[in-house]
């Protein structure tokens, strides 16, 4: 072999490496732009909006009960998120347990509270002071208020009878009349 | 009025950027060097404009102009005049309008510079100046405008908005929210303004490396041009990031003064691709290697400039540091994937260019253990950077987040730092192109004995913490060799000049301000190695609930909680302060008052602690909580941190010595110049 | 904390090998019957590993809200239940995820978090190693810089200043 077949080669051997250098940066570029979208995207797009179905969830009540929300397809679902150390949930619970009361007899609507970020015997004690009757339960894992993210507590997300998303409420509801307004619409048949 | 002229000036600065930028452009295209001329004009112009928007807002801020939205958000009227001066930055459309006035400084200052030398770099620098700040005036026009107002809707609802509404009314408060109280503490009226010029002044040095990359000219003339401009950057830079810490350990209240936070982080990337490329350009001067790397290291500090400005203020990360989130996320992101696509497409374009036929000619040679640091460095960067990233990686795949904590940056750099600490003290022994074991061991024995001595003592002293005797060792390492190098060469040098010992180390400093800068940094870092391993290996801690009267015992100290007092102050805030009185080894050695203070204007409490500190270690009380009605008792929190003033006066030596090295040199250029000045030789010397 | 800390620095010499240990390890506390004999000090030494979702990145130890009390609570009273360290951890991340911990659980997806600085240091050594072991012959003459013809009083006045420095 001479040199400068041996030159040639080596050439050759640096331009090929030289290739695979530049197709490497584009794609780690690449990555990590791709890694930037996606959680800016998660980060604009802000809770499940209004339309859109619902992310399916498996709630365990404090009183042992599970209950899959693919299950309660049919029933009007208002789903409230709160926590026993989140003062403005406060204002809203009594108004949420009478809404409840109101609803239940007719059995198509069902209210479920997730305490999120809470500690057992805290939401509990607040279940108690407040007379909360319908299904509470924790969000182990946070995962429901991951699937549905959420900003902060509370909020109340409210379902179809199809389990299409139709009203949210950030922060709390003001008075018993706002809650209601908020459900009759989905009542209609 | 004062608010139409903030914000004409500034509509006038981001016309004015466009047309530099296409002035520019079109002179280069049309070889019309009064195109460029008229763009370097433009340039020039951008800082007197933006000072005067600047001004017309701190006049809206200092006079209580609370029908301006940003005024009144970060202004009130309990605040005192330097607060509300300050407020300038305290939030996030202000701190972007304040950033462009930085930005527009450093360009203009650029622009007065002799350009008879270089003149094709000229219209690219004035590009890339004027795409950065012209990038964010827009975000500060269109975006995030400080000088947008508030107005009444005919339906009882405020709206933000720079021009009239139809059928609103302005709306005219009398007093404004305030500025978070974490931001009233004199650090951090320092700390930002420290980092963001640290950022803008980087991207002068990159903008000469892009159009050195434009116009092809591959030699080193843009990395002696920006070698000052690097360094005066990478000070601001460490400034910041110093002045950060002290402000965490002085009012977060956790008893560190780093908590690898996401922003922390953010910040602190670009410093460290700075770190590297301020070594690494030495070895470009001395040996003309290494073109590829330094473009790379200064294409990566740029983008991570924007980079840590996108974290903080896109709110794509949660933390303490991070403004609100807004719609600016999108367009950081735009203009990043451009800069950074761009950059690095320049550069492989470029890169046979750059090629050089030099190579390396010793593993031991100082600039290979030069560019072992370099990598060091950069293996720091990717944890950083993974460590910030990781998390939006997990949440996109698995829907669910994960933490990734000081313990994981913590296990994974630590033996980094402490390896790049050997190399501090190794590599000023090595010799350039070629260095044997024989003759660095040579160099490096007697060194090496005398900091042996360090963990000696330590021994001696009863530490049996391998990790802090290895760390010590190393600190005290690196100090002799730093040492020693200055001794040997101030004696060397007063032996030829026949100086006195203190002349000649003097003169040595003087006459090699960038080297001898740099060993001082060195020393800086070996003090603020001290405090860390103090504080980070060897932190007490304690809680514990006293009633009035009761003691409590942490390490050679005894702390009596005393009494507390509740009381509102007139400038809007409810403090409650505890006074407990410190005894070291039963001796009375003073009271400290740790306090929460609760603004009732942004309903946020604060935790002061209260610190005795001494070089041998900082007694640090924190209020966790007390009864509120009898004020009988309260839970402390109680640090013993060892060492941590080590830490600031290391800052303190460490900024120091990068202002040595920053110095302008004296008028008298080297004899060789003065020579090629007096009849030119055409060869350039390597 | 002495322990722990010289585990990290013997990773110091085998750092990317072990990264098994980077899960870190809980010591079980010994069971304390009385809830009111649980110190600050037992409570914080957990919580300290721990951080709660509603104050991100800062540790459990030191977060001032409700909810961290509350979380905070919990944990003397588990601990006064006899639970262990390595128990409570594992009740919250069940109850609250992984985001509790302050570093990913090695498992899954995570291990990319664990794998890729290590894998970056060691492609970027191997450049490195490349670059010592490219090159094949020592500088030819042609490419150091020719000594340049300066007048010898100049050259004199170099040699001069160099050795000042």
């Amino acid at each position: 072999m001479s040199v400068e077949q041996a030159q040639a080669q080596e050439q050759q051997a640096s331009t090929i490496r030289l290739r695979w250098g530049r197709g490497l940066a584009w794609l780690a570029l690449f990555v990590l732009l791709i890694i930037l979208a996606g959680g800016l995207l998660r980060n604009q797009q802000g809770a499940v909006s209004v339309g859109e179905r619902i992310p399916e969830f498996t709630l365990t009540t404090f009183d042992g009960q599970t209950l899959r929300s693919a299950d309660l397809r049919g029933k009007v679902l208002v789903i409230n998120f709160w926590a026993s150390w989140c003062k403005p949930c406060e204002q809203e619970a009594a108004d949420l347990e009478a809404a409840w009361r109101f609803y239940q007899p007719r059995g198509d609507v069902l209210f479920l509270g997730i305490a999120y970020v809470d500690t057992e015997p805290e939401a509990r004690a607040y279940l108690e002071k407040f007379g909360i009757t319908y299904p509470n339960g924790p969000d182990l894992g946070t995962r429901i208020s991951q699937a549905f993210r959420i900003r902060g507590v509370p909020e109340t997300y409210i379902v179809d009878r199809e389990g299409t998303l139709q009203f949210v409420q950030i922060g709390p509801f003001r008075s018993l009349s706002q809650i209601k307004s908020a459900i009759d619409p989905l009542l209609q048949p | 009025m004062i608010t139409e002229l903030g914000y004409g000036t500034l509509a006038i600065t981001f016309f004015l950027a466009l047309y530099g930028i296409g002035a520019a452009i079109w002179g280069v295209q049309k070889r019309k060097p009064e195109w460029v001329e008229s763009a370097r004009n433009a340039m020039l112009l951008t800082f007197p404009l933006l000072t005067i928007s600047c001004a017309s807002m701190i006049y809206l801020l200092v006079n209580g102009n609370y029908e301006v939205e940003y005024v009144s958000s970060v202004t009130s009227n309990s605040m005192p005049l330097y607060l509300r001066i300050t407020a300038l930055w305290g939030g996030q459309a202000g701190s972007l309008l304040f950033w462009s006035w930085l930005m527009s400084a450093f360009a203009s200052a650029v622009t007065l510079r002799n350009w008879q030398r270089d003149r094709e770099f000229l219209p690219w620098v004035i590009v890339v100046s004027l795409v950065t700040l012209g990038f964010f005036l827009g975000l500060t026009l269109f975006v995030e405008n400080p000088f947008d107002r508030l107005w009444l809707l005919p339906n009882g609802i405020a709206v933000k908005s720079f021009f009239a509404r139809e059928g609103a009314i302005p709306f005219y408060q009398s007093d404004g929210k305030g500025l978070n109280p974490l931001l009233r503490h004199p650090g951090m009226i320092v700390h930002p303004p420290m980092l963001y010029l640290g950022f803008v002044s980087f991207v002068i040095p990159f903008a000469f490396a892009i159009a050195a990359l434009i116009t092809n000219r591959t030699d080193d003339r843009w990395i002696q041009i920006t070698r000052r401009w690097s360094l005066v950057a990478w000070l601001f830079l460490s400034l910041g990031l110093i002045l950060g810490a002290r402000w965490a350990y002085d009012v977060l209240g956790w008893g560190g003064y780093w908590g690898w936070d996401p922003v922390e982080i953010a910040a602190f990337m670009p410093w460290l691709t700075g770190t590297a490329f301020l070594h690494s350009v030495m070895i470009q001067e001395k040996r003309g290697m290494l073109k590829h790397w330094n473009m790379i290291l200064i294409i990566l500090t740029y983008n991570l400039v924007i980079f840590g400005t996108f974290l903080t203020r896109s709110g794509v990360l949660s933390s303490v540091h991070s403004f609100a989130q807004s719609a600016i996320g999108p367009l950081f992101f735009v203009y990043i994937g451009a800069s950074s696509a761009l950059s690095l497409g320049l550069l492989l374009h470029r890169w046979q260019d750059l090629k050089t036929d030099l190579h390396m000619t010793s593993v031991l040679s100082r600039e290979a253990l030069f560019l072992l640091n370099n990598l060091l460095f950069m293996g720091i960067l990717v944890i950083c950077f993974w460590g910030v990233i990781f998390p939006l990686l997990s949440e996109i795949i698995t829907g669910q987040k994960v933490t990734v904590g000081p313990p994981f940056y913590e296990r994974a750099t630590a033996p980094l730092f402490a390896a790049l600490l050997l190399l501090m003290g190794i590599a000023p022994l090595a010799a350039w192109r070629h260095s044997t074991l024989q003759t660095l061991g040579k160099a490096v024995w007697k060194p090496t004995l005398v900091s042996l001595l360090a963990p000696l003592t330590a021994v001696l002293l009863g530490v049996r913490n391998l990790a802090a005797l290895i760390g010590f060792w190393l600190a005290a390492f690196v100090a002799c060799v730093t040492l020693y190098e200055y001794g040997r060469a101030a004696i060397a040098r007063s032996r030829t000049h026949g100086e006195s010992l203190p002349l000649a180390f003097w003169n040595l400093v003087g006459r090699n301000r960038r080297r001898y800068g740099g060993y001082i940094i060195h020393l800086g870092v070996v003090l603020m190695a001290i405090g860390i391993l103090g504080i980070e290996l060897f932190q007490k801690e304690t809680q514990a609930t006293l009633a009035r009267g009761e003691e409590l015992r942490l390490g050679p100290y005894t702390m009596r909680f005393e009494s507390l007092a509740v009381f509102d102050t007139a400038d809007g805030r409810n403090v409650a302060r505890a006074v407990v009185s410190v005894y070291k080894n039963g001796r009375f050695v003073g009271e400290l008052y740790p306090r929460r203070d609760y603004y009732y204007e942004s309903q946020q409490p604060m935790t002061i602690p209260g610190v005795r500190s001494t070089m041998e270690d900082d007694f640090y009380v924190l209020l966790v909580d007390w009864q509120p009605i009898s004020s009988a008792g309260a839970t402390f929190k109680v640090y013993q941190n060892p060492l941590v003033n080590w830490l600031w006066l290391g800052g303190f030596v460490f900024i120091l010595g990068t202002l040595i090295a920053a110095w302008p040199e004296s008028e008298k250029s080297p004899a060789i110049a003065r020579a090629k000045r007096q009849a030119p030789l055409g060869a350039e010397a390597s | 904390m002495g322990t722990q800390s010289d585990l990290r620095w013997l990773l110091l010499i085998g750092i990317f090998l072990s990264i098994g240990l980077w899960g870190g390890a809980g010591t079980a506390l010994a069971q304390t019957p009385d809830p009111r004999q649980i110190t600050d000090d037992q409570v914080n030494a957990i919580a300290k590993h721990l951080y709660c979702p509603v104050c991100e990145n800062v540790p459990l130890d030191v977060c001032g809200t409700q909810a961290c009390e509350q979380w905070r609570q919990l944990i003397r009273q588990k601990l006064a239940e006899g639970w262990s360290e390595a128990q409570i951890r594992q009740y919250f991340v069940e109850q609250y995820g992984d985001r509790v911990l302050a570093t990913p659980p090695p498992r899954g997806i995570n291990w990319l978090a664990y794998l890729v600085p290590p894998v970056a240091i060691l492609l970027g050594a191997w450049i490195l190693v490349r670059a010592f072991r490219g090159r094949k012959h020592p500088p030819s003459p042609s490419t150091l810089p020719q000594s340049e013809h300066l007048p010898p009083e100049v050259v004199k006045q170099i040699e001069q200043e160099l050795r000042e420095r």
